[in-house]
């Protein structure tokens, strides 16, 4: 592990909540999935058609990064020194059930539009295309979340040269009525150290 | 990109055989599983496919002793225990690591893979799902090589890839229109699109040892930052990841691209391949014999890559004749020579949804 990686900024979306640096964000009074989603979307004043086709993964992945990076300096400047590493159990589950439902004997009509979020990654690329991040995308699936896991992949991302900041965290979908993410921002530099620790301890705001 | 990760085994399954050994041969013979399928998996519209028979692999998982699993975990099994066997690891050893890399998995979520895995080898550590679209297996490789330098309890990473095709995945395909009605050609000014395919492989990697043998010495994963499910017309991500593998030493022999016959991907290809300065350099296609095996694609490609190169030989183009791409690739139908020296070198190149590229770099040492 490296003793040097620092979380600094970390946001977490479960159980009607949104939540940035330990700071509450929004509370949505009973808003679970991608209703909640949709409130955050609302209540940030973002304007990003391209929100509303995307899978639950996507969304979650989408909103914690607004929230996770809405005041870092020079945002939008393309950059190959960021990461952008997400695990989760459920993968694409969410997107595949909607895509299934187009391709049933009674209902023959594959869906181009749902079959592109059948992939537990494209989450990663949607933060990539958002913020111009030109470096490493991966996603992984684990069977439960993970922490000691999630730090190691993390840590080990650093091995590529040209990583030297990683978007990461867990962001899991199993269904449109439930998002459980903590995403956060691993880098050298001030704040508490990636140790799987303080990943559980994050983990437990909710 | 000295640091040098040992190649300890490897195997190779497509219904075009069981052994490296037996796939190399069909391709250097030209030999393809690629057909049309109608009506299978329930499918309306009929599509070419590389298919596994169901059968035949019954029988080679019997051979193996192993039953009681679907048809997706068996062949990730049997896949593991050849490569494993191979290594002459124990796999149950606190030792090893498994990464599993599949885009669909059995088709239902890939934590119940990573499940079966873990308890059928009785392995000490949870099995970790590499899902990074198309690039999955190279993802794997890299990131398999990235844990052995790092972590001193790790001796051996073994990743198992794996597809298998289904209804949900032919018609997302179809619905997408990216579907060629006839063996896909790869960068030929006729492709049409590509053939998805079934394969299973797996590496075993170890922590180097001086000696001779295949190394991973380079691996880099980039994204186009550009659209989800289309390459960047720049090349942008594919271009980076070959860039990260710099300096190249000794100097490639080829190329293994990926190839999928879609017009964009091709082109993309070409693009990234032009604007990194390797254009001399051959290329080589392997889609046209074994179709797009998605999850498993990276291991099978990368583990006939080895075998071709120990030979001096760079793999045919099944299915291309006529160049077609805006800028020049060093491609060919035909299977053709180089001298290997004592120390020989190839890339593999990969890309896929999300915008994802991945490059890594092989090298042997006699």
């Amino acid at each position: 592990m490296d003793e040097k990686l620092t979380v600094r900024h970390w946001c977490r979306i479960a159980s009607g909540l949104v939540i940035k640096d330990g700071e509450v964000v929004l509370h949505s009074g009973g808003e679970n999935g991608v209703a909640l989603l949709a409130a955050a979307y609302r209540h940030l004043g973002l304007n990003y058609p391209k929100f509303f086709k995307m899978d639950a993964l996507s969304k979650a992945g989408f909103v914690a990064g607004e929230v996770l990076l809405s005041d870092e300096k020079d945002r939008f400047e393309p950059r190959e020194d960021r990461a952008v590493v997400l695990f989760s159990s459920s993968g694409c589950e969410a997107d595949d059930i909607h895509y299934r439902e187009t391709i049933t004997d009674g209902n023959y009509y594959p869906s181009p539009s749902l079959f592109v979020y059948t992939l537990p990654n494209v989450v990663t690329g949607e933060l990539a295309i958002r913020n111009l991040y030109r470096g490493e995308t991966s996603a992984y699936v684990l069977e439960k979340f993970d922490a000691k896991e999630i730090v190691r992949l993390v840590s080990e991302a650093f091995v590529d040269e040209k990583t030297k900041s990683v978007l990461a965290g867990w962001i899991d979908c199993p269904d449109d009525g439930s998002v459980d993410a903590m995403v956060f921002l691993a880098e050298e530099g001030e704040g508490e150290p990636l140790k799987p620790e303080l990943l559980y301890k994050l983990f437990e705001n909710k | 990109m000295s640091d040098g990760i040992l190649i300890e085994g490897f195997s190779a399954l497509s219904p075009l055989g069981f052994t490296p050994e037996e796939n190399y041969r069909a391709v250097l013979d030209g030999r393809s599983a690629l057909r049309l399928h109608k009506g299978e998996f329930g499918v309306r519209d009929p599509f070419v496919a590389s298919l596994f028979d169901r059968v035949a692999v019954r029988q080679e998982a019997l051979r193996e002793g192993v039953s009681g699993y679907g048809f997706f975990d068996t062949l990730a099994i049997i896949a593991a225990c050849k490569a494993v066997r191979e290594a002459g690891i124990d796999p149950a050893s606190d030792k090893v690591l498994f990464f599993l890399s599949t885009i669909k998995g059995a088709g239902c979520p890939l934590s119940e893979s990573a499940k079966i895995l873990r308890e059928h080898f009785e392995l000490k550590h949870p099995v970790t799902v590499v899902s990074n679209a198309c690039i999955s297996g190279l993802s794997a490789l890299v990131v398999a090589r990235r844990a052995l330098l790092r972590r001193s309890d790790i001796e051996h990473i073994v990743v198992v890839g794996a597809e298998v095709q289904s209804r949900f995945i032919v018609t997302g395909f179809q619905s997408l229109k990216a579907l060629s009605d006839e063996p896909c050609r790869p960068f030929d000014a006729d492709r049409k699109g590509l053939n998805l395919g079934e394969a299973a492989a797996a590496v075993v990697l170890g922590r180097d040892t001086s000696g001779p043998g295949w190394r991973i010495t380079g691996g880099a994963i980039r994204n186009d930052a550009n659209h989800i499910s289309g390459p960047s017309r720049t090349g942008e991500g594919s271009y980076n990841a070959l860039k990260a593998l710099m300096p190249l030493d000794p100097a490639p022999a080829f190329i293994s691209v990926h190839g999928t016959a879609t017009a964009y991907n091709d082109e993309m290809e070409s693009i990234a391949i032009d604007r990194a300065g390797l254009s001399d350099v051959p290329v080589s296609a392997l889609k046209g014999i074994f179709g797009h095996t998605m999850g498993a694609a990276g291991l099978l490609e990368s583990v006939l890559s080895m075998k071709a190169a120990e030979d001096g030989i760079i793999l045919p183009t099944a299915g291309f004749s006529t160049p077609g791409t805006s800028r020049p690739v060093n491609v060919s139908a035909a299977l053709r020579r180089f001298e290997p020296s004592s120390k020989i070198s190839f890339i593999k190149l990969l890309s896929g949804f999300g915008g994802v590229n991945a490059a890594a770099f092989f090298t042997f040492c006699k």
